[in-house]
């Protein structure tokens, strides 16, 4: 009886947690039947590399939105992970826990702020300023790259913290008794003995900002050419789905998860990067 | 002795209930789909939308336990439904083109496309031509055109939209919209830029020009509801709903509403021209 009684939630767990597995099988799969034929049917090299994307007229190629989607990101790891990483070392080694008491769910809250909140205030508050005092339409990689910068502070900011509080207390003892100062530690023991966290937390960061749809759509001016400065309007992978969606159908919709698989394999490169940097000691 | 279910732990026995509570409702979803006769479903065109949930709304007032169901989707994705029979009626904001010209047809109104730029703007009339290349990418800055020394900031809609593919037929003809144009994807979105950006321009649903945008002249004509009424103001496109077959009961109900007066009292209120369709 008791067997039997340990046996059923055991087998149940086991199946609700195969059915979160098989969502995840289901996605990809659909994701690949819709999206494969369209890249074998316009050429995989001509799909990634090609300059011009016109569905109307059966011209589908990426490349414009791949250059924007690195722009927008590598700008808000430029702005974002420095602000991160002085930010964790301070919670992790300065602060007191008064105060890291209110920083730390404060950031949090930076985490749970709809996109599409962050997107409007870019708008409305961002794009003007760059508009009026650097020139251009307003709408464009630096307006993006501000906003990401901003969206992947949490994620940087408590991974890599995590990792910081995580190191054995005998390696900061260990620099103290041979007369290093508390910066002297951090930088020449504690940073680097953390760095596979940090790393992992900047690539998670990255990540992110790839994946972010709303919040760039509304900032980013969302042409697909290749931008010739960052006060230029660009396109990402992920706004193209997001914008062009309603109303595409057949070999457009195709395109579009096509674009998707591009996103998916980029993310999962991300995301196995980050394992990988976290295992590596 | 506990039996049955309370001999689990606690949170087992609430996924268990929580389990039940969600098949109970999907079941009830699934009943709730089941369709009746005296529904109607009307797809597609975005632009259409707003007027048709105005004109379905009133109709559902005028005529109880009939449901009519307004679905967005853009007018491709309108005339492939009424195609392939997963809607009844059909929206498109403009013309069909070859083998969609088989569907049953009806324009309800007409919309004239307004090429809006901002109030600060001190032009406020240009020439088709001067249009298409701005859009093109010709004209890059307001000077050429008498206007400030700024780099016009043009903006389109995304490909697909009916809006967009009216403004191809009806201004660039085979020229291409500049690919550094920048896309967005709603009438209120382009407004809503041209409106902050003093270098920007952008076409819009005439209907939905307000304060915040200029409207300029084409060719020397004000773009205004009687102008596209008497067919002066050539920038406009139809309405259309569309049916597989000859419309009939609720449906043919619905669209004898809709082009009866009071159909196109409610559609004149909301902006649009209708056209007198019997004499």
């Amino acid at each position: 009886m008791k067997k039997f009684g340990e046996r059923i939630p055991q087998s149940l767990f086991f199946i609700i947690a195969l059915s979160a597995l098989s969502v995840l099988a289901l996605i990809t799969i659909f994701i690949f039947i819709e999206g494969v034929p369209l890249i074998s049917k316009v050429g995989f090299f001509n799909f990634i590399f090609g300059m011009k994307w016109a569905p109307s007229l059966g011209q589908y190629g990426i490349f414009p939105m791949i250059v924007g989607t690195v722009a927008v990101t590598l700008g808000a790891i430029i702005l974002g992970v420095p602000v991160a990483l002085c930010c964790s070392i301070f919670l992790a080694e300065f602060a007191p826990k008064k105060i890291s008491n209110l920083v730390r769910p404060a950031i949090q809250l930076l985490a749970g702020i709809p996109s599409v909140v962050y997107g409007f205030w870019g708008l409305i508050f961002i794009v003007p300023i760059i508009r009026n005092y650097l020139g251009g339409p307003g709408l464009s990689i630096l307006a993006g790259s501000i906003i990401l910068a901003i969206m992947i502070l949490p994620t940087v900011i408590s991974i890599s913290e995590v990792s910081l509080l995580a190191l054995p207390p005998l390696l900061k003892e260990g620099a103290f008794a041979l007369g290093a100062t508390h910066w002297q530690t951090i930088r020449t023991v504690l940073v680097p003995a953390a760095r596979s966290g940090i790393l992992a937390s900047i690539i998670l960061g990255i990540g992110r900002a790839v994946g972010e749809t709303m919040a760039v759509i509304m900032v980013l001016g969302n042409a697909v050419a290749l931008p010739h400065s960052i006060l230029d309007p660009a396109r990402t992978l992920t706004t193209n789905i997001g914008i062009e969606m309603g109303y595409a159908s057949g070999e457009h919709q195709q395109a579009l998860f096509a674009t998707g698989i591009v996103l998916l394999v980029i993310i999962m490169i991300l995301n196995g990067a980050a394992q990988y940097a976290v295992r590596r000691k | 002795m506990k039996k049955g279910i309370f001999k689990y732990p606690k949170i087992l026995r609430i996924s268990i209930v929580f389990c039940l509570v969600i098949s109970l409702i999907s079941l009830t979803f699934l009943i709730g789909c089941s369709r009746s006769e005296n529904s109607v479903i009307v797809a597609g065109s975005t632009s259409v939308q707003p007027f048709a949930e105005v004109l379905a709304e009133e109709y559902m007032i005028l005529h109880p336990g009939v449901n009519i169901d307004v679905q967005g989707g853009g007018s491709a994705a309108g005339i492939l439904a009424t195609q392939s029979g997963t809607c009844n009626i059909g929206m498109s904001s403009r013309n069909l083109a070859g083998t969609e010209t088989k569907l049953w047809s009806v324009e309800i109104a007409r919309d004239g496309l307004a090429i809006v730029v901002n109030p600060k703007n001190s032009i406020s009339s240009l020439t088709i031509d001067q249009v298409r290349d701005i859009y093109s990418g010709k004209t890059g800055n307001w000077s050429l055109l008498g206007g400030k020394k700024t780099a016009i900031d043009v903006v389109t809609r995304e490909d697909g939209s009916g809006t967009r593919s009216s403004f191809e037929s009806l201004v660039m003809g085979k020229t291409e919209i500049n690919a550094r144009a920048m896309v967005q994807d709603s009438n209120g979105a382009v407004r809503q830029l041209v409106a902050d950006d003093p270098a920007a321009i952008g076409f819009i649903s005439l209907g939905l020009v307000d304060k915040t945008v200029k409207a300029v002249d084409l060719n020397g004509i004000i773009p205004t509801r009687e102008n596209v009424t008497n067919g002066i103001y050539n920038l406009s496109r139809p309405f259309l709903f569309l049916s597989l077959h000859e419309p009939t009961g609720v449906a043919k109900d619905f669209i004898d509403f809709t082009l009866s007066d009071k159909g196109r009292q409610i559609l004149d209120d909301q902006g649009l021209v209708t056209m007198a369709v019997n004499p």
